[in-house]
């Protein structure tokens, strides 16, 4: 009998040896004279628990995991192709406490499907949200998206609806969609996923915003340290066109769409949207004062949408399920699902996809389990490397945009990263302005200047020179950083370095009294 | 310059001339092809796409993907992003850094190994991780750090 085995081909597997337990599986079986088929599938996202391994079994899959190399034999020796038990037996990997409390709406398929086979994606639901797309007019589709209540998921939660809607509205001979796949935020990870586990979801997302602004081409801008996504991601793409889902005709239709990739090349500064818009011409990824809107001068100087990998990536499901399902989950003026990246030290990491409104500390404390370390949490970055750490006395701020502004964060595009109780926050501070001045397009001096004063100003403070000034002068910069910057990167860098001023003001004290203390 | 270097480069301007804004798909084949953006390209560059040396110039040297000189033979990328620093990634690019006889952005007196720092792989939830010659690593940890600095010094 032939069994199914599925193995990660995602890169975060990869990267903790899914390839050599691949190579194992098939060597294994080969030897036993076993008839297998192995299939190479995205992440369900269990990092902890990667390379995890599944079996088709008659009674459903059956997981196993963390799978070494060294433990294939094992497994064949326990019988796993029939889903026997074995000390790294899982049981249903969809009974797992972390993947069962999820809402997977973006990512429903990711992990489960072999990424390059439409009929793969068409037997799990995909296209039926363009398929219906198809049928409605271009006015419709955006209302449909608008009324869903989405969000920018890169981290401005700008609405999506009200973005397709003024391009929709402009009259130019061409527009553009333009994917912003330039997932640069440490603790991210959910592009990455959505590329390397369910290409078909994206390509479907841009399909049909293309359909209701009237856009024929979209571009990728896809990261250069994502050599595994752009590989799938482009694959994906010419498999679409052989099956007439890109093309002159986009489902037989009269639409025409077609989509291209194009690497980044290491500059943080392109995922803001208008530097990203000059890189794909050619240029310097210097950021553009806005207006004029991208919305309405962009690419190239056309009307262009700009979203994020995981927006469009959920657009799908909204058209399939309709604007009503989606917006149902979710609190205040946060609807829907958010793809959580639970990242750092800590003992469960990995994508946990759920309604908005999930507080910090039931992501942190329940759901990943506290640290790796087993040490005591100290602060938790949320957002990325502007976002702001925040301290478990925070830990009851839900996971809502609005929620976390009053309490001078951002959920950004939703990477949390975890530190245990030996974080320096003077060190991080420090780093948040470092990174910075390493990124800054130079385009305006706050953002180009102001990140080094700030790296020399907490130098100082570290060796004790005037620290009252020091910390005035910097709370100062950080004012004129935050207010003068024309973009995110030199407006929000004061986020991470204010909140852990605010958070974790005994880190900042002069080393004496530091040392005292301790 | 070496005319070989030029004809191809024109080659891979060819290949590209239909793409929008092709300057970045340029310059990431003349890197994929020289394993570096060789100075002499840029006026051959500026030539064929009728933009200014001092433009391609801006352009090849504001992204940190391009080099201008070549690398060693392996290329170490270590993450030093949060992710990383939370669990120790610093400490373990210290290892390897020490290991190898480098320091960041150095290539090895033997030219066999260049060590860069990168901004997240996106393997945050499998922390610390790098990158050798295109293979991505996770968890790692001291005897991982040793077996790379084995691996590249081959």
């Amino acid at each position: 009998m032939n069994v199914t085995i599925y193995v990660p081909a995602d890169s975060g597997a990869v990267a903790v040896g899914a390839d050599r337990v691949a190579a194992a599986i098939e060597v294994e079986a080969r030897a036993r004279s076993l008839e297998i088929t192995l299939v190479r599938t995205g992440s369900r996202g269990l990092y902890w628990l990667e390379p995890m391994v599944e079996v088709a079994t008659p009674g459903g899959r059956v997981a196993y995991g963390p799978v070494r190399a060294r433990d294939v034999a094992s497994l064949f020796d326990a019988n796993f192709l029939s889903g026997a038990a074995h000390a790294l037996a899982l049981g249903d990997p969809e009974e797992i406490p972390f993947l069962k409390r999820q809402t997977r709406l973006t990512f429903a398929r990711c992990g489960i499907v072999d990424p390059l086979s439409i009929a793969d994606y068409r037997a799990h639901g995909g296209f039926r949200g363009l398929e219906r797309a198809l049928a409605m007019e271009p006015e419709a589709i955006v209302e449909e998206v608008t009324q869903s209540g989405l969000r920018g998921r890169g981290g401005a939660g700008f609405p999506t609806g009200i973005k397709w809607k003024t391009v929709a509205g402009a009259t130019a001979d061409r527009k553009y969609i333009v994917c912003n796949a330039d997932e640069g935020d440490s603790g991210t990870f959910a592009d990455r996923m959505i590329m390397e586990g369910d290409p078909f979801v994206l390509i479907e997302g841009m399909a049909i915003a293309g359909i209701a602004t009237g856009a024929s081409k979209g571009y990728i801008y896809l990261r250069s340290e994502y050599p595994h996504a752009i590989a799938t991601m482009t694959r994906a793409i010419e498999i679409a066109r052989q099956n007439n889902v890109l093309g002159p005709s986009v489902l037989m239709s009269d639409h025409a769409f077609d989509i291209e990739v194009r690497a980044g090349a290491g500059a943080y500064v392109c995922g803001e949207e208008t530097s990203l818009l000059n890189s794909l011409e050619g240029k310097r990824g210097i950021v553009r004062a806005k207006p004029p809107l991208p919305a309405l001068e962009g690419l190239f100087g056309k009307p262009t949408v700009v979203n994020n990998v995981i927006s469009l990536a959920s657009v799908p499901v909204i058209l399939d399920r309709g604007a009503a399902f989606y917006r149902d989950f979710g609190m205040g003026r946060s609807r829907g699902t958010i793809p959580i990246q639970i990242a750092g030290n800590v003992r469960h990491g990995g994508l946990f996809e759920a309604a908005f409104g999930l507080t910090l500390g039931e992501i942190v404390e329940e759901i990943a389990g506290g640290t790796a370390s087993g040490r005591p949490v100290k602060a938790v970055q949320v957002g990325g490397p502007l976002g702001a750490y925040f301290p478990t006395s925070l830990f009851d701020t839900p996971f809502d945009y609005e929620a976390f502004a009053a309490r001078d964060g951002l959920i950004g595009h939703a990477g949390i990263v975890v530190f245990d109780d030996t974080a320096d926050m003077l060190a991080q501070a420090r780093f948040a302005f470092e990174f910075c001045a390493i990124e800054s397009c130079g385009k305006c001096t706050p953002c180009r200047i102001g990140s080094t004063r700030g790296v020399e100003v907490l130098d100082r403070l570290k060796a004790g020179v005037e620290p009252d000034t020091q910390v005035t002068l910097m709370a100062d910069l950080c004012n004129t950083m935050k207010f003068g910057s024309l973009c995110a990167l030199g407006g929000f860098t004061p986020y991470p370095v204010m909140s852990a001023l605010t958070h974790f003001p005994e880190d900042f004290q002069p080393r004496p009294i530091r040392e005292a203390a301790e | 310059m070496d005319e070989t270097i030029s004809t191809r480069t024109r080659e891979l301007i060819s290949a590209h001339r239909g793409l929008e804004g092709p300057l970045l798909p340029i310059l990431h084949a003349v890197q994929s092809e020289f394993g570096h953006v060789p100075q002499d390209v840029l006026p051959v560059i500026a030539e064929e796409l009728n933009l200014s040396r001092a433009e391609v110039h801006g352009v090849a040297s504001f992204y940190h993907d391009f080099r201008e000189a070549p690398a060693g033979r392996h290329v170490v990328k270590v993450c030093r992003a949060e992710a990383c620093q939370s669990m120790n990634g610093e400490g373990m690019a210290e290892q390897l850094l020490a290991l190898l006889g480098v320091d960041w952005h150095e290539t090895s007196a033997d030219g066999r190994v260049t060590v860069e720092p990168v901004y997240c792989l996106g393997l945050c939830a499998c922390a610390p991780a790098a990158m050798v010659d295109g293979r991505v690593v996770g968890r790692l940890d001291a005897a991982a750090v040793r077996e790379i600095a084995e691996e590249v010094s081959r």
